[in-house]
């Protein structure tokens, strides 16, 4: 039960800080300098490891593929298996759980720190509300990197499964062929869908841990206690908005 | 006292003081109840000095004040508005020094002291600069703007709090603490300080301090709070002679007049 009602509660106050953070949306433009530092962050500390994880991520969904396709000699589609995977399933979602694990974390170990030493009370007394100065550069940063991250692991990813596909002997498809099958069996619109679903995940990423970090009450102790639950958060909400969003999607363009 | 009115950059015109009334407080946090039905009320610019033993309560009451935590009974005003209400710190500019400080760890000191007037859009950057140069050299911290609030010892933490509550130019100061961790002379420049805000600006202080020198020195009248309860308030003078023997042992452990101990300290 009262597990019940924190969660409500969490619900409830994650809401109420997006409304306050999207009424500062005119304050952006002057806020232009946080939004670019936070748009860094986001990109140098997600971008080395996405880049890393969807090579790897492509290149065995084509081993997978080739293990299980060329048992009734279908391998020479593995170019729109791996394609489509990483457009719209893994590679929005590899981004979303990087971002969760380095961004998410370092959202809600900031804003926890900053509210424990009472830095969040400061700004209050200045009159200045930290859904603006703190949580709407995120949110914003978040959605425009969002999608550049999601784009860079497909690219990374069918790269990496073009590469095992040349050299893997049991499969041996040359680049050439891969891409034009990947090509023929793919439409802008997914990838376009798997976009949609990374920008759902990174915006709900970013908001809980800002939301999480505010809300912690006590000592230093908290801090870390905030950051797992950020990322445990994010994660679980990856995947349960993925069903949805995908659910939703499908819906939408039928 | 020693006052410097021409150094004073704070106020460039006349702020309305604000009244802080407190009418039947009581906090508690779950069952704990750290502030029991406390009544007083500071008319605008006063100086009003709180003392009590540490765990008193005299932090929660800076924060009902300034409406970071909302009462369980009774009201706050500030200039007739209610403390608690959000609306209010935008009409009533107040200032709160942090018993720690809390300054902004990721902003170097001069950014820490041009946040306020930059949010809020007060003044171009070139005004800004002067301002905030100004705050701190009067609290001798010239040096460290480009610092980082991390490589701060205690003492130059609370200056630079004190200098950041400056820049905001407030109708109503809060301090919590301020000269506890300081040397004397810097002890003094913060009573000046607080003084001189009163003096020529009637800024509304009210003070949160173990210094009985700085509450005999500039206070209009002393609170003293025990136990969550406001055992005592009066002027300075009427403080030399307690009525309530809590507080006479309170104030003055060992009393002895003809050779206080801060004097023997000095020379
Ligand atoms: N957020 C809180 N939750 C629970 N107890 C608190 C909280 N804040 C203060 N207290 C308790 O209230 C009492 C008074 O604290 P405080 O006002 O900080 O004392 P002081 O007079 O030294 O400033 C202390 O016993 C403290 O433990
Ligand atoms: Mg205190």
């Amino acid at each position: 039960m009262n597990q019940l009602t924190a969660i409500l509660e969490g619900i409830g106050s994650t809401v109420q800080l997006l409304f306050r953070a999207a009424s500062y949306t005119p304050t952006l433009w002057r806020q232009r300098a946080r939004f670019i530092e936070q748009c860094f962050l986001i990109g140098y500390t997600t971008l080395p490891i996405v880049a890393i994880l969807s090579f790897f991520i492509g290149s065995v969904l084509a081993l997978q593929a080739g293990y299980s396709m060329s048992n009734f000699g279908a391998k020479q589609f593995i170019g729109s298996l791996v394609g489509l995977s990483m457009a719209r399933e893994l590679g929005p979602v590899m981004a979303a759980i990087l971002l969760a694990g380095r961004v998410g974390s370092a959202i809600a170990a900031e804003l926890a720190s900053m509210k424990v030493y009472q830095e969040i009370d400061a700004l209050e007394t200045m009159d200045i509300p930290p859904a603006r100065m703190l949580v709407l550069p995120r949110l914003a940063a978040v959605l425009v990197m969002m999608p550049v991250l999601a784009i860079i692991a497909d690219l990374v990813g069918w790269f990496g499964g073009a590469l095992i596909s040349k050299y893997t002997q049991s499969i041996a498809i040359e680049p050439e062929a891969y891409f034009s099958v990947l090509r023929r069996f793919m439409e802008f619109k997914d990838v376009l869908n798997g976009l949609i679903k990374a920008e759902v995940f990174g915006f709900a990423i970013v908001l809980v841990s800002c939301n999480i970090g505010l809300s912690t009450r006590g000592g230093p102790r908290e801090i870390g206690a905030a950051v797992t639950k950020a990322v445990v958060t994010s994660l679980i909400m990856i995947l349960v908005l993925d069903y949805f969003v995908t659910k939703a999607l499908m819906h939408l363009q039928s | 006292m020693t006052r410097h009115p021409t150094r004073n950059p704070f106020t460039h015109s006349e702020t309305a003081a604000v009244g802080v009334s407190v009418e039947g407080l009581s906090k508690s946090f779950g069952r704990f109840e750290v502030l029991k039905n406390i009544t007083f009320a500071v008319p605008p610019g006063e100086i009003f000095v709180l003392m009590g033993p540490s765990g008193s309560g005299k932090s929660v009451l800076l924060k009902q004040i300034v409406g970071l935590e909302r009462p369980s009974a009774g009201r706050v005003t500030v200039d007739g508005r209610d403390a608690a209400s959000e609306t209010t710190r935008g009409q009533v500019r107040m200032a709160l020094v942090f018993q720690s400080g809390a300054l902004f760890n990721s902003l170097s000191v001069y950014d820490n002291l041009a946040l306020y007037p930059r949010e809020h859009q007060i003044a171009d950057e070139a005004a800004i600069r002067e301002k905030v140069m100004r705050a701190l050299q009067i609290l001798s911290l010239e040096g460290t703007a480009n610092q980082s609030p991390s490589e701060l010892s205690g003492g130059m933490k609370k200056r630079v709090a004190i200098a950041r509550g400056l820049v905001m130019e407030p109708q109503l100061m809060l301090y919590d603490e301020p000269t506890s961790e300081l040397d004397p002379v810097m002890s003094a420049t913060i009573a000046e300080i607080i003084a001189t805000l009163k003096e020529e600006y009637h800024v509304t202080s009210i003070v949160v301090s173990h210094d009985r020198e700085l509450a005999l020195g500039i206070a209009d009248r002393v609170g003293i709070l025990m136990g969550g309860e406001l055992v005592s308030l009066g002027t300075p003078a009427e403080l030399r002679n307690p009525p309530d023997p809590r507080v006479a042992e309170f104030l003055n452990p060992k009393i002895d007049l003809q050779h206080p101990r801060f004097k023997k300290l000095e020379t």
